[in-house]
């Protein structure tokens, strides 16, 4: 993540949140720069409004569709298929993971179908899913599930590969069974790159959400976009548009401040 | 080390074996009728629409118009994310200008952007290739940014100290201590590339294996399907494993290829 060192310490008591308020607002000046250039750009007829819809028409358009409950219902269905296929694929998928560090057979037989489905885009199996599932939510979650299937079983393989064995001999010495090794040893030396994965995981199911209901859908914000477009409603489909950027955003970073409340006890590098 | 070979070719064998396991519980499971061939042809029937896909040409027509717009949107994305990224590691204003821009689309679901992109720039190859270029553009400069600007401070010091210019330090110091990361950002953009070529041809058809596919989808033909993913799971591992070989040829003096 390209940091955002500018912020002063908050150390500096007294004045100090004065001075973060000012650098807050300069470092995020060149956004509004961008945005003041993007409305330019249609008021002097540069780009035609057209192709390119004022902030104002997008915000008039945003809350249109919010007031409507367009963009809650839709969203509401997008969101819920991301969950369910990430949800099951962190749980699925840690487990396939931490199995293959800890059972030499059970990697020997899943090694060779993750180094064959893990290079391949995932986004190739929409017309599969289509044919087996159809058009409906079933499709969806399931191309989802497989999506982030792949990083989260080798995050957490690698996770619980790298644990140093010697920690591992003097618990078992110490008389730990191995379900205690597995949840007191195992987990919390792997946990930073199981999380790691799952944020990999996190941006890809947002990704597949979207460019499925792109191809196969019925409802979703993926299809009110597509059927936005199709209309010619192109300040509505802006609007949708940076809701879904927007929402991935936001998805990442609440994720990244769990990932940080999480690992809080490791020693910061 | 005789030892370490034999468990190699073992896993080897092991890994061959449980293919072949696979393809046959495919082949017998559709034959069989577990499962309706509609939802899995037998393999054997994959195996042959492809091969006369080959002798007909087909094939290498898709997957090489996937590969020139997968590439060629990586190309550019990298052209002009590497020199950013390393700009902003170097110059303040730079950084102070993009680091907002970037670390905000960073994290977005780039792919949102394609029905954008269809209005500006229509459906043929420049807004495919556009859009490929946008979703790779991040991860890369990211990646350079953050390896420029953790650079050792002294190699810089004594470099300059011996009287090197800006250019020489670029070329000398900047640039190899960085590459790592580079390459890192190229290996995480190149599937993010593959998968936004795969779907941008799916919506916006014009040939390549997304569209083959989906075409094949909409004529319910799934041995058609079932090609199209064999061919990109066979593109997606050689450009992979493509990238792989060159970071390990770029990179055969740093400490990461000397630990086995």
């Amino acid at each position: 993540m390209a940091g955002g060192d500018l912020r002063p310490a908050s150390a500096t008591a007294g004045h100090g949140s004065f001075v973060e308020v000012v650098a807050v607002c300069v470092r995020y000046l060149p956004l509004l720069i961008m945005m003041a250039v993007w409305e330019l750009a249609g008021r002097s007829g540069l780009v035609s409004q057209q192709m390119l819809p004022g902030v104002g028409a997008i915000a008039a358009a945003f809350f249109d569709l919010l007031q409507s409950g367009e963009l809650v219902i839709n969203a509401w269905r997008s969101l819920s298929r991301a969950a369910a296929g990430l949800g099951l694929a962190v749980i699925i998928g840690m487990a396939i993971g931490l199995l293959m560090a800890t059972r030499p057979l059970f990697r020997n037989v899943i090694n060779p179908i993750v180094r064959i489905l893990y290079p391949m885009p995932k986004s190739a199996l929409i017309p599969l899913v289509m044919i087996w599932f159809g058009l409906g939510d079933a499709s969806k979650i399931f191309l989802i599930f497989l999506g982030c299937l792949l990083p989260v079983i080798v995050s957490a393989y690698h996770g619980a590969r790298g644990v140093n064995p010697f920690v591992i001999w003097s618990a078992t010495s110490l008389g730990a069974s191995k379900e205690e090794v597995l949840r007191e040893i195992i987990l919390p030396a792997a946990l930073p790159d199981i999380l790691a994965g799952c944020r990999t995981a996190l941006a890809f199911s947002f990704i597949l959400m979207v460019s499925s209901e792109f191809v196969i859908a019925k409802d979703g914000l993926g299809f009110l976009i597509g059927s936005l477009g199709d209309g010619g409603n192109y300040p509505a489909m802006f609007a949708v548009i940076l809701t879904v950027a927007g929402t991935g955003f936001v998805a990442d970073r609440l994720f990244g401040s769990f990932v940080n409340h999480c690992l809080r006890w490791k020693e910061q590098a | 080390m005789s030892t370490l070979s034999a468990l190699l070719k073992r896993e080897g064998l092991m890994q061959a074996l449980v293919l072949a396991g696979l393809a046959l519980v495919w082949e017998a499971s559709s034959r069989a009728g577990w499962v309706h061939p509609f939802l899995l042809p037998p393999l054997s029937d994959v195996l042959v629409r492809l091969f006369t896909d080959m002798q007909s040409g087909a094939v290498f027509v898709d997957l090489g118009l996937t590969l020139y717009r997968a590439l060629t949107g990586f190309v550019i994305a990298a052209v002009l994310a590497v020199p950013l990224g390393i700009l902003m590691a170097r110059k303040r204003g730079v950084q102070w200008f993009f680091d907002p821009l970037i670390s905000i689309g960073f994290p977005m679901p780039k792919i949102a952007f394609v029905p954008i992109f269809i209005l500006w720039f229509d459906i043929y190859d420049t807004s495919k290739v556009i859009m490929i270029t946008f979703s790779c553009f991040f991860p890369i400069v990211t990646a350079t940014y953050s390896g420029t600007s953790h650079i050792d401070k002294w190699p810089l010091w004594s470099a300059r100290s011996l009287g090197a210019s800006e250019n020489q330090l670029l070329r000398e110091i900047i640039l190899p201590l960085a590459a790592p990361s580079i390459l890192t950002g190229l290996q995480i953009a190149l599937p993010v590339g593959m998968i936004t070529t795969i779907v941008t041809e799916m919506l916006m058809g014009g040939s390549g294996v997304g569209g083959a596919m989906i075409a094949a989808g909409r004529f319910a033909d799934s041995v058609g399907v079932f090609a199209g993913i064999m061919e990109i799971a066979i593109l997606g591992m050689v450009v992979i494993r493509a990238l792989d070989r060159l970071r390990a040829r770029l990179l055969v003096w740093h400490p990461e290829n000397r630990a086995h």
